[in-house]
């Protein structure tokens, strides 16, 4: 008995090591960013809260055009979210569900897709971009996003299981077309799917660099992340001013996940051991 | 894979027209299935086949986008073959990846077996894990160089309560790749135990009684049983890790960005963080040199196709072995 709940204890010890591993950077950027640069040099460092954020984040607005930059980043989210889980589900659901002339070859050619890596496209998907006016827009970066093989291939696996082809059948005797049955009869029950692959989809936009680095080549109009990495890049003597940046860039996502995440974590497990 | 779909209904009866008009026939019939499968198709075509078939083709021209092209042959390739540089960042990268993978796959298995013990609080713990993953890699890289800074950095304070001299981490050709592929580490280690816990929790529980009552110890049922059950899952993380660990390239960009002293796009002292993606990056959108550009990214390309088939044997050939 005893030594079982040694043992339980000994776990859980090891368990919570790894969890402060894991959120000790948290903490660490809000200690950093709620002190003054001056109290990171002292020895020993201060290792708690200051009282300094409010006026760290002030130095953040007065360097970046950070409410601006946010907006750009919200709206490519939000808006690659919605095409996403609009073209990703409509696409899946109709690979899920019906037989039509090529139907196997065109799901081939979405696997195969998989193994381009993005770097190979980067300079051509620019050169495009200048050519058809698009650099330096939002449009830039949510338009090439707005669907993709991942979220179709993991919504065909989810549909399979979840919407009965019977229900479909129905609907078709009731007299609704393919669209209506996908509207009225997929959509409601594929909710949790789509809560799942939306979040991911949002976090994925978020906190997108790479191509934004590129794309967005007005250094006055960048998304979030853009404008951190400048932050960083020109004002990295002013430490705890560069920190409240970055704790505004994570905090948003980290409060949304944790919040949100309970059932999602469990529901990425299924959807790996069902693919 | 499409051996498990269910029957779906059919829409109409196949076709028994004749041939020429049953094409056609398919697309009054089909119109609203190919509508709503084509978006993907569309966007694919535009934004991925056509840019990779024009890099390839970039790949053996002088560009720095904006003049005329010039054909160059294989002179690009040729180029890259003497080029130290490159080899200095495929060299990064190779290390990086291994110095991150190696202990992140370690360590998540552990932590998936730990969580697989049927201890309280498991979705608790498998959120904090999962938490690194979606952080902002620009905000932690920051905060990584902040915490691995040599003057006002947390390790080297703590490093000096200890009375141990502080110690250049951002400037040494070593501690550079530690802290990157620590970096790398922290943030994906949680997400490979939630994948390796998936695949724990499908194992038969009978296979571990019978172990325990042919009386196996706990390593031994570790890697008589455990390792072998998870092969395909440990396959999958294995190419995963090194498909993205190939392609490192926030770390460094803004590890180093932040050293006005030096390019940011060098991968910092003695470029010893400039790893492939990130030269890439430099000569392509730094430098404007498209085609050299081009030949680079398909020369990562070919090296992750390569490295990719030689691990996946590798983890097949192990487990055969061990099994």
């Amino acid at each position: 008995m005893t030594a079982t709940r040694v043992k339980k204890l000994a776990l859980h010890l090891a368990l919570l090591a790894g969890v402060l591993v894991s959120l000790f950077p948290f903490y660490w950027t809000a200690v950093m960013a709620t002190n003054t640069t001056r109290d990171m040099y002292r020895t020993p460092p201060k290792l708690v809260f200051g009282p300094e954020l409010f006026s760290n984040i002030a130095r953040v607005f007065e360097n970046i055009d950070f409410m601006g930059s946010l907006l750009n980043t919200v709206i490519v989210a939000c808006s690659t979210t919605v095409l996403v889980l609009f073209f990703d589900s409509l696409a899946a659901f109709t690979f899920a569900k019906y037989k039509f002339p090529g139907h196997r070859a065109l799901f081939g050619v979405l696997l195969l897709t998989f193994m381009l890596p993005a770097q190979l496209s980067l300079i051509p998907q620019f050169v495009i971009m200048v050519n058809i006016g698009w650099v330096g827009t939002v449009k830039a970066l949510i338009i090439p996003a707005a669907a993709n093989a991942f979220g179709i291939f993991w919504m065909r696996q989810y549909i399979q299981g979840a919407v009965p082809d019977d229900l479909i059948a129905a609907a078709r005797l009731d007299g609704a077309g393919f669209f209506r049955q996908y509207w009225n009869v997929a959509l409601p029950i594929i909710r949790p799917g789509l809560a799942f692959l939306g979040i991911f989809t949002f976090i994925g936009a978020w906190n997108d660099y790479a191509w934004p680095l590129i794309v967005m080549t007005d250094p006055s109009n960048v998304t979030l992340q853009v404008a951190l990495s400048q932050l960083n890049t020109s004002h990295n003597t002013d430490f705890s001013m560069v920190m409240a940046g970055a704790l505004l860039a994570i905090a948003p996502l980290v409060v949304v996940f944790a919040v949100f995440a309970r059932g999602f974590v469990a529901d990425a497990m299924k959807g790996a051991l069902r693919g | 894979m499409t051996d498990t779909r269910t029957t779906p209904p059919r829409e109409a009866p196949p076709g028994a027209r004749p041939a020429a008009g049953r094409r056609r026939g398919a697309l009054r019939t089909y119109w609203p299935h190919y509508l709503a499968i084509s978006p993907f198709y569309v966007l694919f075509l535009v934004f991925g086949l056509v840019p990779v078939l024009f890099s390839l083709y970039l790949a053996f021209q002088r560009w720095d986008g904006i003049g005329d092209m010039q054909f160059v042959g294989l002179r690009n390739f040729e180029f890259l073959v003497k080029d130290s540089t490159f080899w200095l960042s495929l060299y990064n990268t190779f290390v990086i990846w291994i110095m991150s993978t190696v202990p992140m796959l370690f360590l998540a298995l552990v932590l998936a077996v730990l969580l697989n013990s049927k201890v309280r609080f498991t979705s608790v713990y498998r959120i904090a894990y999962f938490i690194p993953n979606v952080t902002s890699l620009v905000a932690i890289a920051i905060v990584f160089g902040a915490v691995f800074s040599t003057n006002q950095g947390l390790i080297n304070a703590i490093l000096g309560s200890l009375h141990i001299g502080a110690v250049p981490w951002l400037s040494n050709e070593w501690t550079i790749k530690l802290v990157i592929a620590s970096l790398i580490t922290w943030q994906w280690t949680g997400y490979n135990a939630i994948l390796y816990l998936a695949g724990l929790q499908a194992i038969p529980t009978e296979m571990y009684e019978a172990a325990k009552i042919d009386g196996a110890g706990p390593v031994q049922t570790f890697f008589r049983i455990t390792v072998p059950q998870l092969r395909p899952i440990i396959l999958f993380t294995v190419v995963v890790s090194t498909i993205n660990g190939m392609q490192t390239f926030t770390e460094p960009q803004v590890l180093f960005g932040g050293n006005a002293s030096i390019n940011p796009n060098s991968g910092g002292p003695g470029q010893a963080g400039l790893t492939a993606i990130l030269y890439f990056y430099r000569e392509a959108f730094s430098n404007n040199d498209y085609g050299y550009g081009a030949a680079i990214a398909w020369a990562v390309f070919v090296v992750i196709l390569l490295f990719t088939a030689i691990n996946w044997r590798l983890v097949q050939r192990r487990d055969k072995g061990a099994a």
